[in-house]
């Protein structure tokens, strides 16, 4: 058993993997290659020393570029270790928000069934049956989310690529999301091109459409109506599908909060939520726009957005054309 | 007029909670207790709400929209009007620096939501009238 720990620990391939760092940022590959060197190094000089003892300035000279060597590689020994604390510190974020998520939902559900077992929802019993699979629903998604994501990671995700409509597949989507947009007073236009055929997952293609409209909805309905009547525009979102190259690219434009600039960098990162988003609601998985991306990037695309904070945010997305 | 000195005699609570479920439940059960209950669905309407209608108790989870729960601990203690409220952090964060920071910052109570059963919530509200 301990001789197994000690031969993971040994085996500096399958830790870098694990850490996300090549293996020659390693910290002990490092160190095996620093004490190499002096040991190497110490040998030479010793030699070199014993011919050249006339000639001191080669000697310095040549310990001087070996300690340069040698610091050089500290240095980056030492940043190979703060990557590893980052990792670290985001795994415990990652488990400390997952927790959290699931979590809410899960007292929700045992605080409403609390109540119900007690017989003291008497009057609002059907209110609660309704929140009761609200909250089953909102921990059903993150659960999903949370599988799509490992499955994700580790290539296990099932893909079955085929030739289909782009078209018809958002005009699907839109359909779905009618009465969220009525309620929301949001307007939509649709411009697509006639006929656009593309090649992917068209069940994985509908998710990555489901939720960058549902995120344009969701903050797009949560500007103020103030600034909507100061700044004369209505709450809109636009959807744009066009053959650029051999690729399709779909874009949907919002009036909504838009992304602040310091931001920006993380939004495609797993459990990242934007400090805009979180001023307006708490819940949300963080999930949503990484597994998104990574199903695009899977298909053979490409994600990314331009963004104004309290103007709008961009989303667009590539996927390759349909041979046929 | 026994209806008049009976709501004045009664105990209000202000609870600031984003999720609307536990609005809900902690606001029903604390309903038929007796108590006059008063929500806040964010952090910013929650100082608010505090300083207009002075409650008798404070119900703050810790993650909120606009303001956190430790902002609004923070704010309650600095007025002279919410100072001496007395506050039950209900949350589901359990990192001991959180419980520290909302100790420090004044609360009266730290609970974490999914060790507590809806009826534990309600006795505990109960012990800090009592005791107060």
């Amino acid at each position: 058993m301990d001789f197994r720990r000690i031969q993971a620990e040994l085996n500096i391939v399958e830790q870098a993997k694990k850490y996300g760092i090549p293996v020659w940022q390693h910290p002990q590959f490092l160190f095996l290659v620093m004490g190499l060197l002096i040991a190497f190094s110490s040998l030479f000089m010793y030699a070199l020393g014993v011919r050249l003892v006339s000639d001191p300035q080669v000697v310095a000279l040549g310990i001087l570029i070996l300690t340069m060597v040698l610091l050089a590689i500290a240095s980056v020994i030492e940043r190979s270790f703060e990557r590893l604390a980052e990792a670290a510190r985001l795994k415990s974020e990652f488990v400390s928000i997952v927790s959290h998520q699931l979590r809410a939902p899960l007292s929700n559900l045992k605080w409403i069934a609390d109540l119900l077992v007690a017989g003291k929802a008497a009057k609002n019993q059907k209110e609660y049956y309704g929140l009761l699979k609200e909250n089953s629903t909102r921990m059903q998604n993150m659960v999903n989310d949370l599988l799509t994501v490992s499955r994700l990671q580790e290539g296990g995700m099932l893909t079955q690529e085929k030739s289909f409509s782009l078209e018809e597949l958002v005009d699907g989507v839109v359909k779905n999301f009618a009465p969220v947009l009525k309620a929301s007073n949001i307007t939509l236009k649709v411009q697509q091109e006639k006929g656009l055929k593309v090649f992917a997952d068209p069940v994985q293609i509908r998710h990555v459409v489901s939720n960058l409209l549902d995120n344009a909805i969701k903050y797009t309905g949560k500007t103020k109506e103030a600034m909507v009547k100061k700044s004369g525009k209505k709450r809109a979102i636009t959807i744009i599908s066009v053959v650029e190259g051999k690729k399709a690219k779909f874009t949907i434009k919002d009036t909504g909060v838009g992304i602040p600039q310091q931001d920006k960098k993380y939004i495609f990162q797993k459990f990242f939520r934007s400090a805009n988003v979180i001023r307006h609601e708490t819940q949300g998985s963080g999930l949503g726009l990484y597994i998104a991306k990574s199903i695009v990037e899977r298909a053979g695309g490409n994600m990314g957005f331009v963004s104004k904070e309290d103007k709008g945010s961009m989303f667009w997305f590539t996927i390759p054309l349909s041979a046929t | 007029m026994v209806y008049h000195t009976t709501i004045c005699n009664m105990k209000k609570i202000l609870i600031v909670e984003d999720e609307s479920t536990l609005q809900k439940t902690l606001g029903d059960i604390l309903s038929q207790e007796g108590y006059k209950v008063v929500s806040a669905l964010d952090g910013e309407v929650g100082v608010r709400l505090a300083k207009e209608q002075k409650p008798d108790l404070v119900l703050l989870d810790l993650v909120l929209p606009k303001m956190t729960g430790f902002e609004v601990l923070e704010q309650m203690r600095s007025a002279e009007d919410t100072k001496g409220i007395p506050v039950i952090v209900l949350t589901n964060l359990e990192k001991m620096e959180d419980i520290q920071r909302a100790t420090e910052l004044g609360a009266t109570t730290y609970l974490v939501k999914s060790n507590y059963e809806l009826q534990e919530v309600v006795e505990k509200v109960k012990t800090v009238f009592g005791n107060s």
